[in-house]
């Protein structure tokens, strides 16, 4: 899950990380009144969206009077914004944070990430702040400093310190850079999250480090025990089909082709998907209903899928195991009969009791299309598309 | 010999009164496992299934002389449980339980650094399908019969998807020796790299079928050691070449963030280790014939 960058500020700052002085406001009024609030003669108005690069996507706005803070409110609220992280549809500004103008001495990365080859957390600094962490492995490789923290004991006041010096950090400023360090790994450990980002850290001219943007991400596997961060959730800024799936128990990534998928199991899915690339066609989405493919899972995804616009075609593979291929065709002719499918449908079932299952979508008034290896379920759907 | 779990390994479910306890333990009594008991802290002295039921681990243990068990908690428990198991001796632990958050999997495994190489135990998941050993025992959730006796071992990190392969073999009458599910998790148990050194040893093993998916680090690494320490032939599926940059496609692990992590780079990594790879999902079981058809 991810939040927005106040939110991850707002977490950061009570781990003891600085930050410029700021506000969220849904209003150019409350966003004027704000700026005059903070005080100072620079602000920042920053559109609060779930993505990075919003700077090049006009979502950040520097402004001169609190005046045109407002200006710059009332310009954003609303507005749909495309980076390169969030698809051509672009993501809505309902949040605007302002945020005191800093004059900034140096830019630095901070990253803290689950590394999966170590099983650890691992810190990554960088002297090139500014930059996507991705940019900064590609073009200055030789800045990037490590320090993997060993889970059990936490980070240690000399990893923060090494990666500190590391940073060229001036001695005086040594103590609060290691806290920030320290406070992003505690805030780390100790909200589950899977990602907490400071970039650019800075250090002002005014010799303060300061996080001027902020990433946080966080574990779903763990918010049965994280009140206070599922609150933070804004399902306004993730797919509305995507929310509805998850809403009901249902693994969904919307995708831009035109086939649609019902699928049980993750790895099948993505297996399904590959087979339908592989004949020629796009598929619109991946969608696991779990490896036990109840009815009541299938009548969800149906509806899920018919939400989708762009779907030309259907195709339904099932791997039953312990739930039997007649069960699940019982439970696809019953989703039918609530929902009405406009495009054709290619089914294929596969398993315990595949042949039972096969006659009773025979038997059935179903309109659809038969299939019985993945690569005949792919071919058949691609086909249907003419 | 099979590998990690025999005919005769004595099998604990641990949240074994539960709906999905009682269902799967059935599912793998009627299969031929040896469930010996289980546990249900607070339900101890009662019987289920016929079977004993304990409070601890320990206790069922030391009553039965298990050395399996497999957990059927709620994902906010499971961390405690496969710790108490390893704790009481318990050699192969199955975690099926989908929804382990990621720093609980860590503290397992750091917990398990106690223990000497010998006296440790194989975590095998969580978010898998489990352990079967055809015609021998199951431990596991798998519908245990389209797993044909034979000779090939299979590892796997979807469910489903190890099913498929299983089915598809058994159409052309070849045999798998064990096939275990490693699970969909960014930090599991055992590694893609643990379980082919186990199969690598087991002399009723010919060729491992390995099949992957989008993410983590775990199928090169497999495909690097396979390359300096074994003889036998892989076989190797990445699942995912559609699967966008970013995004978690259903297992919490399938998310690529790093180079070598997408289908297709995962797929050039592992063809320079020496893994013959199925060039699609729907010729898994080709593939290992024409292998085997080689040697």
């Amino acid at each position: 899950m991810d939040i927005h960058e106040y939110q991850a500020k707002e977490i950061l700052s009570s781990f003891g990380v600085t930050i410029p002085r700021g506000g969220i406001v849904y209003s150019p009024e409350t966003a004027e009144n704000k700026a005059r609030e903070i005080g100072g003669s620079k602000w920042v108005v920053k559109a609060q969206i779930h993505s990075g690069a919003r700077g090049k996507a006009g979502g950040i706005i520097v402004c001169n009077s609190p005046l045109e803070v407002a200006q710059a409110t009332d310009k954003l609220l609303g507005k749909k914004l495309i980076t390169n992280q969030t698809g051509p549809e672009g993501k809505i500004v309902n949040r605007i944070y302002i945020e005191e103008a800093t004059d900034i001495e140096k830019e630095l990365y901070l990253g803290l990430v689950f590394d999966r080859s170590s099983e650890s957390i691992m810190v990554v600094a960088s002297t090139e702040g500014g930059m996507s962490v991705e940019e900064i492995a590609k073009e200055k490789p030789e800045t990037i400093i490590r320090s993997k923290i060993e889970v059990a004991v936490g980070i240690q006041n000399f990893q923060a310190r090494e990666l500190a010096f590391g940073l060229g950090i001036e001695p005086e400023l040594i103590r609060r850079a290691s806290e920030t360090i320290i406070g992003c790994a505690k805030a780390f450990s100790e909200l589950d999250a899977t990602m907490v980002e400071v970039n650019p850290l800075v250090i002002s001219k005014q010799k303060q480090i300061l996080a001027l943007d902020c990433k946080m991400s966080f574990d779903n596997n763990a918010m049965f025990r994280r009140d206070k961060v599922s609150e933070l959730r804004d399902k306004t800024q993730e797919d509305e089909k995507e929310v509805y799936a998850s809403d009901r128990g249902l693994n969904y990534v919307s995708l831009e082709g035109n086939i649609g998928n019902i699928i049980n199991g993750a790895g099948l899915a993505m297996a399904s998907m590959d087979m339908i690339k592989l004949a020629g066609g796009e598929p619109a989405n991946f969608l696991d209903v779990g490896g036990g493919a109840t009815p009541e899972k299938i009548v969800k995804a149906f509806r899920l899928i018919t939400m989708d616009k762009k779907v030309k075609v259907i195709l339904v593979n099932i791997f039953a195991g312990i739930n039997r291929c007649d069960w699940v065709a019982e439970g696809i002719v019953q989703a039918l009969e609530k929902i009405e499918i406009k495009v054709p449908l290619v089914i294929r079932l596969a398993g315990t009791n595949v042949e039972k299952g096969n006659k009773i979508l025979q038997d059935s008034k179903l309109n659809y299309i038969e299939a019985h290896t993945l690569e005949d379920a792919a071919n058949k759907a691609v086909a249907a598309l003419k | 010999m099979a590998v990690i779990i025999q005919k005769d390994t004595k099998i604990l479910i641990q949240g074994f009164t539960g709906k999905m306890g009682t269902f799967h333990a059935e599912e793998m009594i009627k299969y031929g496992s040896n469930v010996v008991g289980g546990v249900t802290p607070g339900k101890g002295g009662q019987k289920h299934l016929d079977r004993p039921v304990f409070n601890t681990v320990k206790d069922a243990v030391q009553e039965t002389g298990a050395t399996a068990s497999i957990l059927f908690v709620p994902p906010a428990f499971a961390a405690d449980s496969a710790m108490e198991a390893a704790d009481a001796g318990i050699k192969t632990c199955v975690a099926i339980v989908d929804g382990i958050p990621s720093h609980d999997m860590i503290r397992i495994k750091r917990y398990m650094r106690r223990y000497s190489r010998k006296e440790k135990m194989t975590l095998v998941g969580p978010n898998c399908a489990g352990i079967i050993s055809p015609g021998k025992s199951m431990l596991g959730i798998m519908p245990g019969h389209i797993y044909k006796e034979g000779r090939v071992g299979i590892i796997s990190r979807s469910g489903t998807l190890g099913y498929e392969a299983a089915q598809q073999l058994k159409n052309l009458n070849i045999g798998i020796s064990t096939s275990v599910g490693i699970g969909g998790d960014p930090i599991n148990g055992s590694s893609f790299r643990d379980i082919i050194e186990k199969f690598e040893t087991d002399d009723e093993t010919d060729l491992v079928l390995m099949i992957g998916e989008i993410g983590g680090p775990q199928e090169v690494a497999a495909g690097e050691f396979a390359k300096e320490n074994m003889k036998k032939p892989i076989v190797g599926y990445i699942a995912g070449l559609t699967a966008p940059k970013g995004r978690v496609m259903g297992h919490a692990g399938a998310i690529v963030s790093a180079y070598g992590e997408s289908a297709v780079e995962k797929v050039e990594l592992l063809k320079e280790c020496g893994v013959t790879i199925s060039k699609n999902p729907s010729v898994m079981g080709e593939t290992v014939k024409e292998v085997l058809d080689r040697k």
